[in-house]
């Protein structure tokens, strides 16, 4: 699967999609393909201020327990409640139905650390 | 690292390969969840050749191997398979392991990481006449066929009737012409069948089955699947519920114990054990929430630690639960306690119940 053009991207395999002072957080294709089949997912508490780059989550597979980092600060706004009863909605539809969580962003210029789709791509190959 | 002979085939049937045991073994083909369905309600088929084959020859085995493993060898009859595991002086368990008596020998298969261990355990042990050790680990395959459809997928394709054959009992036959031993037995809570064969005919009986039998819904099936198949059917995984420290006993696999065998390895520790019935032991937990359990996290009981998590998975075949093993102190044992399992810092509770999670319908 191509990566999103429109989104930008974490060395830990984040994606991040920016919507005026609202920004989706999920992980991506190369990403759930990687972890295999995920059976649980944990996330930060609504109102939770998160720092770029901290563990703020964990996902789950059937085998392993992995890290979920923020690609940029700012306050948790929501988090994506269907996962709790479908945690393989982040397998099959990791850009869309699969997302993690909704911030408000502290800090916008923050998205300079991070990567275009393009060159996302060139770190997310086999 | 070392490479089974169906290595190519995994490889070339896309198979996420990871390091096991010295081996490289297929974790997963396609998905553990998918594959798990496979086995519970088609077939699915598993390369098994890290384990180690061992074969014993020899007038004598029989009445040697007693005074070495916990559960009888001499009173097996011929074709019988039996599990049965070898202690310490402490009774530890240095492996857990399957006999195979055949007409003129006898066939011991290990797990791939004691392989090396349990080699050097029997040749310290041989007498000096009547018993005849063969290794083949890493020469002989072993492909594993197993689920609700076995008999019907493998019969056309075996010289042997298949639905005759009892419940771990084991024939010498051919499967598609090659020559096998062919064992009713597995470690997945399924029927179905282990086929031992030499490791240069491995690769064409492998892809013709898969080919075969693909209509049918047979399934290359990785380690990832074996595990949580196991883990539902209440199996011990050495290193995880047995280990050097974990004796049978507290494992709860009295029933492979035969004190009436005047002596083995181990014998007086294990009784003592028993006769005490103060060790920590093994359980099942299902946990209430969804929060998986995992190897190593600690159980608590009233806000006191009473022991650790040994292995953990989501369990598709026991309503989708998070289930689990711990060993822990007997009083936080008896089936419908309510424990707790400390994830990340928060107690998640957890029942303990009984073993197996699952069990097959007849």
């Amino acid at each position: 699967m191509a990566q999103p053009a429109d989104l930008l991207y974490s060395k830990e395999h984040e994606w991040i999609k920016l919507d005026g002072d609202s920004a989706t957080i999920g992980i991506t294709d190369y990403a759930q393909n990687a972890l295999g089949d995920i059976v649980y997912v944990e996330l930060p508490k609504v109102g939770a201020t998160i720092a770029q780059f901290s563990n703020v989550g964990v996902i789950e597979s059937v085998k392993a327990v992995s890290d979920l980092f923020t690609p940029i600060s700012g306050e948790v706004v929501e988090v994506n409640a269907a996962l709790d009863n479908d945690p393989a909605a982040v397998n099959r539809e990791p850009y869309g139905g699969g997302w993690l969580l909704k911030i408000r962003p502290s800090d916008p210029s923050e998205t300079k650390a991070l990567l275009s789709a393009a060159d996302y791509e060139k770190i997310a190959t086999d | 690292m070392k490479r089974t002979a169906l290595h190519d085939e995994h490889v070339r049937a896309g198979a996420r390969m990871v390091p096991f045991a010295d081996f490289e073994m297929p974790v997963q083909y396609s998905s553990i969840l998918k594959e798990h369905d496979a086995v519970r309600n088609r077939a699915g088929l598993f390369d098994l050749s890290h384990m180690g084959q061992f074969w014993l020859r020899g007038d004598r085995v029989a009445e040697w191997a007693d005074t070495l493993t916990i559960n009888a060898v001499a009173t097996m009859k011929p074709m019988q398979a039996r599990y049965n595991i070898f202690c310490n002086d402490a009774g530890g368990a240095l492996d857990d392991t399957i006999f195979y008596r055949l007409p003129d020998r006898w066939l011991l298969v290990v797990n791939a990481a004691n392989a090396g261990k349990m080699w050097d355990h029997l040749n310290a042990f041989a007498p000096s006449s009547g018993v005849a050790l063969d290794n083949q680990h890493g020469r002989a395959a072993l492909v594993a066929m197993q689920g609700p459809r076995s008999v019907a997928m493998l019969q056309p394709h075996v010289d042997v009737d298949l639905a005759s054959m009892r419940y771990y009992f084991c024939t010498e036959g051919n499967v598609n012409g090659v020559p096998a031993v062919i064992a009713r037995t597995g470690y997945t809570g399924e029927d179905g069948f282990e086929l031992f064969v030499e490791g240069e005919r491995a690769p064409e009986l492998w892809s013709a089955l898969l080919r075969d039998c693909a209509a049918e819904g047979l399934e290359p099936c990785g380690l990832g699947a074996r595990d949580v198949l196991r883990l539902e059917a209440g199996m011990p995984l050495y290193g995880h519920e047995l280990t050097e420290e974990i004796t049978p006993v507290q494992a709860g696999l009295n029933w492979a114990l035969k004190l009436s065998k005047p002596e083995f390895i181990g014998r007086a520790a294990l009784a003592g054990q028993r006769e005490r019935d103060d060790y920590s032991r093994i359980v099942g937990l299902v946990m209430s929430g969804r929060a998986p359990a995992r190897e190593g996290y600690p159980v608590m009981q009233d806000g006191r630690a009473v022991g650790e998590v040994r292995s953990g998975s989501i369990a598709p075949s026991v309503g989708n639960k998070n289930i689990g093993t711990a060993l822990v102190a007997p009083e936080a044992a008896t089936p419908g306690t309510t424990l707790g399992v400390e994830i990340r810092g928060t107690t998640h509770e957890a029942e303990v119940v009984p073993l197996p999670f699952y069990k097959r319908a007849q």
